[in-house]
């Protein structure tokens, strides 16, 4: 059988999730290739369609595959990702299919996202530096979770690599963008945060009642454009999609 | 106009719940559904429908129900004081609700989650594939006095059966199962954690229970510095102050707290039903013997029909247990487990 309980210096790696899960591991720290790596093995997993195979998921530099133990068991699985992953370099692999481009209007600082100039302080960036620098960035969705629909993008500049709070925000609000190690969430839910609250958008990653209920897919990409907050109220009373007034366009 | 249960008063925490929302979590939405999923087959087996159909699950406390037609009822999981029109009716059985009866159901006696089921099972709309309440992810609420829910259709006609609970409600040993992280604890601190006795704490909810204990904190070696990773339920992360969370199914899908292992499926059961003052214990346990500990779950969870038997100390059903006895011979009036 294949040894996947003891850890290895090296990646890929595959270790077991309880007793219905295998996590294949491309880095221990959050990089570009590894995050293409992981997306691109969920989709050749997903092709090959092993029976037994009952989910399969990313993480930001891993893949995770949920089985029936009855049905297929560890070694075997663990035999067959071990020979998907020698196909080919998956760190070099192409990203999905049918990326999309999001434009996200956002309202900067004011009293709806009070924590934008701290963190453009700590950046080592003045207030316009810092809404250049974000509005100027295309993050990647590097992966969606915690919470449903909600998008892990990056990465931003160097100058973005701030840690979180040691002391948590008790609640910031649904669309809430906020930055952290240089990534931005636009958080789904009301939620107690370590990431510093730096803008505010009208833009529903979680849509329960919609056709399309989760908005955003691994390798979408993101953009900001600067609004103020009497336009966010206007969008959000006009929005019944839960866009938040984004434009979509696909990538080619 | 369909049957509906009506709901006079409810506990803090009353929800509809069903097996939940397997497959999304790459979109960033855990499973749910029932903490105490053996209950929820125990109820469709009582009742003899499909163990997918929908209950309500009690935290705690229960509530004041009324149906607008008669209904079949089953009661399972934490033991609750329930009455009907006043009259005390058994938990773990099934029973009939006349129309315009009450049905009160108070406060566990033991474990935290009881269920109740009705014939042909809850039928609100589903979403995203289900009818699991979802507090975490904002899919439906908590009930409220005034609720109407409308029930599925039901063509059977049987009450008055029992069965033997799953032992689940006095803690004990739980067993668990190395994971991706475990390797990150010293030795020593995986053995301490095996020779500690928790407790679990009674703010935990259907995220996650956290587990109070004497001693150090426990800790990984470079707990700040890991990446965010897949969450499973069962799985137990070491938060910042050292103390366990076991990860309940409205968990959150990632997390970059250090998990020590995971609770195997089949033990699960016992920390979400750990009440005020139950122990808990784990043990790690090899793979291999987790998964012949599933397989046998699971095997006696598809036998739970077979085992049900009517509840012969309910009057209604002693009109047949004496012609069994006059038919059969073989029952003496004296056996105790009657």
């Amino acid at each position: 059988m294949p040894q996947i309980d003891a850890p290895t210096a090296s990646f890929p790696r595959i270790a077991p999730v309880g007793i219905a899960g295998l996590l294949v591991s491309f880095a221990d720290r959050l990089s570009e290739p590894a995050n293409r790596a992981a997306l691109a093995f969920r989709a050749a997993i997903e092709a090959e369609a092993l029976d037994g195979i009952e989910e399969v998921a990313t993480s930001l530099t891993s893949t995770f595959v949920r089985f029936d133990p009855l049905h297929l068991d560890h070694a075997t699985l663990s035999r067959h990702l071990e020979s998907l992953l020698k196909t080919q370099d998956w760190t070099r692999a192409e990203l999905p299919g049918g990326r999309r481009h999001f434009r996200i209007p956002c309202v900067f600082g004011t009293d709806l996202a009070p924590q934008f100039d701290e963190a453009a302080q700590v950046a080592g960036l003045s207030a316009q530096e810092a809404i250049a620098s974000l509005t100027a960035a295309r993050p990647r969705v590097l992966t969606i979770g915690f919470a449903p629909g909600q998008p892990y993008t990056g990465e931003l500049g160097p100058e973005w690599d701030i840690p979180r709070q040691t002391a948590l925000t008790p609640r910031v609000p649904e669309g809430a963008l906020v930055v952290a190690i240089r990534q931005l969430i636009i958080f789904s839910a009301p939620t107690q945060t370590g990431w510093r609250h730096i803008g505010q958008t009208a833009f529903r990653c979680f849509r329960p009642e919609a056709e399309e209920p989760f908005a955003l897919r691994p390798g979408d990409e993101i953009s900001l454009r600067a609004i103020s907050p009497a336009e966010l109220e206007r969008i959000r009373a006009e929005d019944q999609t839960g866009q938040g007034g984004a434009d979509v366009e696909v990538i080619r | 106009m369909s049957r509906q249960l009506i709901i006079h008063r409810a506990g803090p925490q009353v929800t509809v719940q069903d097996r939940g929302r397997p497959g999304l979590l790459g979109q960033g939405l855990s499973k749910g559904g029932a903490a105490d999923p053996v209950a929820l087959a125990e109820g469709a087996a009582l009742l003899r429908h499909p163990a997918s159909h929908a209950a309500l699950e009690m935290a705690g406390i229960g509530g004041s129900f009324e149906v607008t037609e008669d209904t079949r009822i089953a009661l399972t999981g934490a033991p609750m004081q329930a009455s009907i029109d006043g009259q005390a009716v058994v938990w773990n059985a099934s029973h009939l609700l006349r129309a315009g009866e009450r049905l009160e159901i108070g406060a566990v006696t033991r474990g935290l989650y009881g269920y109740l089921h009705l014939g042909g099972g809850v039928a609100t709309e589903t979403v995203l594939g289900a009818r699991a309440a979802h507090l975490a992810a904002g899919i439906g609420r908590a009930l409220r006095p005034g609720d109407r829910l409308p029930l599925g259709d039901d063509t059977r006609a049987e009450v008055g059966m029992t069965l033997d609970p799953e032992p689940r409600f006095a803690g004990g040993l739980v067993r668990i199962t190395r994971s991706m992280q475990t390797h990150l604890f010293a030795a020593e601190m995986l053995e301490r954690f095996q020779n500690t006795a928790f407790k679990r704490d009674a703010r935990g909810n259907r995220m996650g229970a956290r587990l109070e204990f004497e001693g150090a904190p426990f800790a990984a070696s470079g707990q700040l510095s890991i990446l965010s990773e897949v969450i499973v339920p069962g799985d137990i992360q070491m938060t910042g102050d050292g103390t366990p969370f076991v990860l309940l199914p409205e968990c959150q899908t990632t997390g970059g707290y250090p998990r020590i292992g995971t609770v195997i499926p089949a033990d699960l059961p016992r920390v979400v039903q750990a009440g005020p003052g139950v122990t808990l214990r784990f043990e790690v346990i090899d793979l291999p013997d987790a998964i012949e500990v599933h397989r046998r779950h699971i095997a006696t969870l598809a036998k739970l029909p077979a085992t049900i038997r009517p509840l012969l100390r309910d009057p209604a059903q002693m009109q047949d247990l004496l012609s069994y006895q006059l038919i059969g011979g073989v029952i003496s009036a004296h056996d105790d487990h009657l």
